[in-house]
């Protein structure tokens, strides 16, 4: 009797975790379905802790302690994290996951070195949740650190990158084989190595990916925690983790494949490639002797105070700069003013996907005045002013018209259809892929350098006066 | 083989689950993006699951697995408590503003 109320718990969470993915789905909606898939969770990890289990010592004070410390450190980190940071604390979140799997596939693996019956199919999953976790584990501990401006592409890439990836995978794989083949003789020392390099291919497959691709990356390192939480879950004979496993590396690669769309590009190229590398190559067309233009802030007030309509196309440069607040409060002068002012959203603005429409809600901008692509580029033609805040690549004509261009080919916003186009930005240096941008040499666009909450704040401040 | 001989159902729910999991999530707006991902990924710390069986059935003094298996949740625990919280700090935003 008990143990079928534990078999309806774990049925009944494993509804919950699908309902509210689905929920997560549809704006309305997405806070349930969030909090939803939180307690099918819950009920799952419950039905887990008490499920009858014959003659085991259970051990709960190492299990519930476990999770009072996991919880605390996780619960502090979500509150503390500012909404800017938000795709390390993502990266960070994902990659424990995967370590999560790679300890319990070596503990499997050692127990059945040590005596354990386990036929070949466990085996196999065992290694999944081994490699695909290991991978996965140092991959997303790199692309933290990357998206933190802790460790540039330069530091972790050299010439022949993609030959030491393509190596180490081959090699990963073929000692699997090996180990599997090998049977009870194979021993924990190979398995261990195996682990090991499935560590150092995680780090090593994401060293080269960088800049724009960033939003790839997490989106995929994503769908292999997934993945390897179903291999676990195969381990164990466990229908939710298999169920949340599967939707989850579904989610992940559903946005993976999104975001290639978005860029015009195949997931093979983008790990391949390494957006950076082709840059180097391409960085020599020369912008020597072009003129750059510059406005002031009070030109720049005036112009936009003037105007009918004003879109902003905010990039990873806001989240820097911090700048979305002061933006919003932009926006409100000029809507008081009569301007119509919208955003544009690239699907890869930013580094992760999503992300720029989460900065702007954070500033309370309502969703409604955020355009995607395509309805971007409709409205373009008939703006007065586009202000590039921090955007870079999704803006830049070479994409369009330089078949020499890393980027040639990824669809962006065609910001040169606006009447005027100013550009918030730093220095002229090109951007996080390294890209040069023929856009800020174009006689329409006019250059504004400095920091662009500052910028901002005193255009802001402008306008007030006006 | 013997392995998905007798895990026979479970490798089909393993596959209707593939299938409904990319049906049910597919067209999502971009707007949610950053919330699915978190929300989808708080969800893949579920892997916490098996720690917690590992370490009931280890024997109390395996310090190894007990070891490890702590590690574990620890890790799991911080995946699912952080990525549900920082999804609903996402997701409460976007509620806010559509007042």
């Amino acid at each position: 009797m008990f143990g079928t109320i534990i078999q309806l718990a774990y049925m009944v969470g494993a509804l919950l975790i699908i309902l509210g993915l689905r929920k997560l789905g549809s704006p309305d909606t997405a806070r349930r379905g969030n909090i939803e898939a939180g307690i099918g969770m819950g009920l799952a990890i419950l039905a887990a802790l008490v499920g009858p289990m014959e003659g085991a010592p259970n051990n709960y004070a190492w299990i519930i302690g476990g999770m009072i410390v996991g919880g605390i450190i996780g619960w502090i980190a979500a509150k503390k994290v500012k909404m800017t940071a938000m795709p390390q604390m993502v990266s960070i979140f994902n990659g424990f996951g995967g370590a999560t799997a790679v300890v319990l596939g070596m503990v499997e693996l050692e127990h059945f070195y040590s005596g354990t019956a386990m036929d070949g199919g466990q085996i196999i999953v065992t290694l999944l949740a081994l490699i695909i976790g290991g991978v996965s584990f140092t991959g997303s501990m790199l692309a933290y650190l990357k998206l933190d401006g802790k460790v540039k592409d330069k530091h972790v890439t050299f010439n022949g990158h993609s030959i030491l990836n393509i190596i180490l995978l081959l090699v990963m794989i073929a000692a699997s084989v090996y180990l599997y083949m090998q049977g009870r003789p194979g021993g924990i020392g190979l398995a261990v190595i195996v682990m090991i390099i499935s560590l150092i291919y995680g780090f090593s497959f994401v060293a080269p990916i960088g800049g724009a691709d960033m939003p790839v990356v997490i989106s995929l390192l994503n769908s292999f925690t997934g993945l390897s939480a179903a291999a676990a879950g195969l381990i164990y004979g466990n229908l939710v983790m298999i169920v949340g496993g599967i939707f989850v590396g579904a989610a992940g690669t559903i946005l993976t494949i999104l975001m290639c769309n978005a860029m015009n590009r195949s997931l093979l190229n983008v790990i391949i490639g390494g957006f950076g590398a082709g840059a180097a190559a391409g960085a020599k067309a020369g912008t020597d002797g072009q003129i750059v233009k510059e406005i002031g802030i009070n030109d720049m007030a005036i112009q936009l105070y003037y105007s009918d309509s004003v879109i902003f196309v905010p990039g990873y440069g806001l989240a820097v700069a911090q700048a979305q607040k002061a933006l919003k409060e932009l926006d409100d002068l000029l809507t008081e003013n009569g301007v119509d002012v919208k955003y544009a959203i690239h699907p890869v603005a930013g580094r992760m996907p999503g992300h720029m429409n989460v900065l702007l809600a954070e500033a309370d901008v309502p969703y409604p005045k955020l355009l995607d692509l395509e309805e971007a580029n409709a409205a373009l033609a008939n703006t007065d002013i586009v202000v590039i805040v921090g955007a870079n690549d999704v803006v830049n004509p070479a994409a369009k018209d330089d078949p020499s261009s890393p980027i040639y080919g990824m669809p962006i916003l065609d910001v040169l259809e606006a009447k005027n186009v100013v550009v918030i930005k730093r220095s002229m240096s090109p951007g996080y892929a390294g890209i040069p941008n023929p856009l800020f040499f174009h006689a329409k666009n006019k250059m504004l350098f400095g920091d662009a909450k500052d910028i901002i704040t005193k255009v802001a401040g402008e306008v007030k006066d006006l | 083989m013997q392995f998905f001989s007798s895990n026979l159902q479970m490798i089909y729910i393993l596959l209707f689950t593939i299938i409904l999991g990319f049906e049910i999530i597919s067209k999502v707006p971009t707007v949610l993006h950053t919330p699915l991902m978190s929300g989808a990924n708080a969800i893949s710390g579920i892997v916490i699951i098996g720690a917690i069986i590992l370490i009931r059935h280890s024997a109390p003094d395996d310090y190894f697995t007990l070891g490890l298996g702590f590690l574990g949740i620890v890790m799991g625990m911080i995946n699912v408590a952080g990525g549900f919280a920082v999804t609903d700090r996402m997701l409460e935003m976007f509620k806010k503003k559509k007042k």
